[in-house]
């Protein structure tokens, strides 16, 4: 086996340390075992990617860490201290921003009020008090520039945007509220080609300001892409982390399918998958 | 979807003319309503419709179904619909006169109580829906038989057997309290105008329109203020964001429970406040007042912009809607036809205003 050399458990590759660290991380549903034992960090500045096919546990796993779920066992450290999330809220004010595969974007609100939907910018006070609507629209404006969309206006409804356009919406808004971990849920799986690597390189961008990102993924060749270390979940267990260049693409892959099945399908495949 | 407008937009979009920025507008549709309509009535109604006395006349109405139309637009825009409002007139307004008449309350006491009370039902409305989790058509369509029976049934319990509840008049009579909710006002400013020469005058020198009826007022106020907290408050994108998309509003955040039932309680207060207005004014109440309000109150907000799916409005479009409402029903009087097209032309509008909606709405969100 010569994974083994190159997979580690729980291996962390540089001094940086992490920003949360989940340890062996167990959640039961009922007499469902959705986690049996994940290891799993992230440290500022890096690309994590968590690869799994369906049903390998990843969303149970990001919902433990985004505090949708509680685990059922297991440790979470986040920036060296012992810590338990009793809501969304929660997580979300310690610094880790979840953008789910809907988005929560509203499409005939306008980018504006979508960005700052729930968190608006207020000037004045008690009765006066109001949403403060140009500096908003200025924010939101610069925001996605940096994001390298230039909008036409600033009160152009969502929905005229494309998919790729607002998945990049959702990942600036969350890195403006003052995200440390920013947990991507699939953001290219419904993406044409363009588009995906639009979200890859604000991923890259994102990753340059200091932010942990978390990829969740089940598509090898877009994880390669920005990824700094690759953990793959299966049945519930993580198999190990390999760094960036330690690992092919086919060996991801392989771990990911849990290996035989795949092994025999590639052969009629071709080697295409 | 164009798949690839990402790095320079500019080239491909064509700027928006100043036409389609208009389109985008949600009262629009109602401001060219309005425009049309007082078009169609300067050609064939009477000139003495659009002198002072006539736009008060058919202003008159058009604020009473204003304010509620208004507050049903919130509503909407909210993801909610409110057909109990008619019967809620009715409703407040027997609590109201049982609280002026038969507990012989000051109306310092009275009108709070009333809103009060109706705040508690549209509190009861909204955590219906929301605990159910069932439309909330359905929801208060049962409101709306509950609220109507409940008139009919407390009237003659206080009344002794009637269902008209007489006497308000002289019970409110000299109230301090009173000129705020019944009457005209600026009585002053009309009188100064008339003797200047600027506006008719009787022959005796007082002028043909004593003053602005405060139920005017209410609804210019209400319609400033409502547009105001739409776009100008946190709490007015938490509507619009909770109407849009509910799951999306509160994963952002936004206290989706507390926007649905706080703008139920709106509805219900604003039913009242017409009950308690049209009360004082009518000197009495009865079951059968705010008849059919509950949809007139629904086509004004749609013609004012709104979205039945939610999430998109405006209240400035409803006040607009209730001013179409307002002209169209007195306006026939006005000239020859028969009255009765009145109903025929509502139900056009309505139909109208739904078809331009749906158009506006795809231009907006880009759909093709």
């Amino acid at each position: 086996m010569s994974q083994d050399s190159k997979f580690h458990h729980g291996d962390v590759p540089r001094d940086a340390k992490p920003i949360i660290h989940m340890e062996n991380i167990q959640k039961h549903f009922g007499n469902v075992i959705a986690l049996n034992g994940v290891t799993f960090d992230v440290t500022p500045g890096e690309c994590h990617c968590l690869l799994g096919d369906n049903g390998a546990g990843k969303s149970t796993f990001i919902k433990t860490m985004s505090g949708v779920h509680k685990p059922t066992a297991g440790k979470i450290f986040f920036e060296g201290k012992p810590l338990a999330f009793d809501s969304p809220r929660d997580a979300m004010e310690a610094g880790i921003a979840t953008v789910f595969q809907d988005l929560a974007m509203i499409p005939l609100m306008s980018v504006t009020r979508n960005f700052f939907m729930g968190r608006e910018p207020t000037k004045g006070r008690g009765i006066a008090k109001r949403f403060d609507i140009d500096r908003a629209n200025e924010i939101c404006m610069e925001e996605m520039r940096k994001m390298g969309i230039n909008l036409r206006a600033p009160d152009q409804a969502v929905g005229t945007l494309s998919g790729g356009e607002r998945q990049t919406v959702a990942i600036a808004r969350a890195v403006y509220f003052g995200a440390k971990v920013l947990i991507l849920d699939e953001p290219t799986s419904a993406l044409g080609v363009r588009q995906t690597s639009n979200v890859l390189s604000t991923i890259d961008r994102v990753r340059q300001q200091g932010v942990g990102v978390v990829f969740i993924s089940h598509n090898v060749r877009h994880a390669m892409a920005v990824g700094d270390r690759f953990t793959v979940l299966n049945r519930g267990q993580t198999l190990g982390t390999a760094v960036k260049g330690e690992i092919s693409s086919a060996e991801l892959q392989d771990l990911m399918a849990g290996g035989q099945e795949l092994a025999e399908l590639e052969g009629s495949l071709g080697g295409t998958i | 979807m164009s798949a690839d407008m990402i790095e320079q937009p500019d080239e491909r979009i064509r700027a928006e003319s100043f036409a389609t920025k208009l389109m985008k507008k949600p009262e629009l549709g109602a401001i060219g309503g309005v425009v049309l309509v007082t078009l169609f009535f300067l050609f064939t109604a009477d000139s003495a419709m659009f002198t002072l006395s006539g736009i008060m006349n058919f202003m008159t109405p058009a604020a009473q179904l204003g304010i509620l139309g208004i507050a049903a637009a919130m509503l909407m825009i909210g993801g909610e619909f409110d057909l109990s409002i008619g019967s809620m007139v009715a409703f407040a307004g027997m609590i109201f006169g049982v609280l002026t008449v038969n507990a012989g309350l000051p109306l310092i006491l009275a009108i709070p109580l009333t809103m009060a009370f109706a705040a508690c039902i549209g509190a009861v409305n909204g955590t219906i829906v929301l605990r159910t989790g069932l439309p909330s058509f359905i929801v208060t369509l049962a409101g709306l038989f509950i609220l109507r029976g409940a008139s009919l049934v407390g009237l003659k319990l206080f009344t002794g057997g009637s269902t008209q509840l007489r006497g308000v008049r002289d019970a409110v009579e000299g109230d301090w309290l009173a000129p705020v909710f019944s009457g005209d006002a600026l009585t002053g400013l009309f009188g100064w105008l008339a003797s200047v020469g600027l506006i008719e005058t009787f022959k005796s020198g007082t002028p043909k329109v004593p003053g602005i009826p405060v139920e005017i007022l209410w609804f210019i106020a209400f319609a400033l203020v409502a547009t105001y907290v739409l776009l100008r408050t946190p709490v007015g994108n938490w509507v619009f964001a909770t109407g849009g998309d509910t799951n999306a509003a509160k994963n952002s955040g936004v206290p989706v429970r507390n926007v649905k039932i706080s703008l139920f309680m709106l509805t219900a207060c604003a039913a009242a406040l017409v009950a308690v207005i049209t009360v004082i004014d009518a000197g009495s109440t009865d079951a059968r007042r705010g008849f059919m309000k509950e949809f007139e109150a629904i086509i004004t907000a749609v013609i004012g912009g709104c979205l039945l799916t939610g999430g998109y409005g405006s209240a400035i479009g409803a006040f607009f809607g209730a001013i179409i409402f307002g002209m169209v029903t007195i306006g026939l009087t006005y000239t020859d036809f028969d009255q009765d097209w009145f109903q025929i032309f509502l139900g056009g509008m309505l139909l109208l205003a739904v078809v331009f909606n749906n158009v506006i709405r795809k231009r907006v969100t880009g759909e093709r």
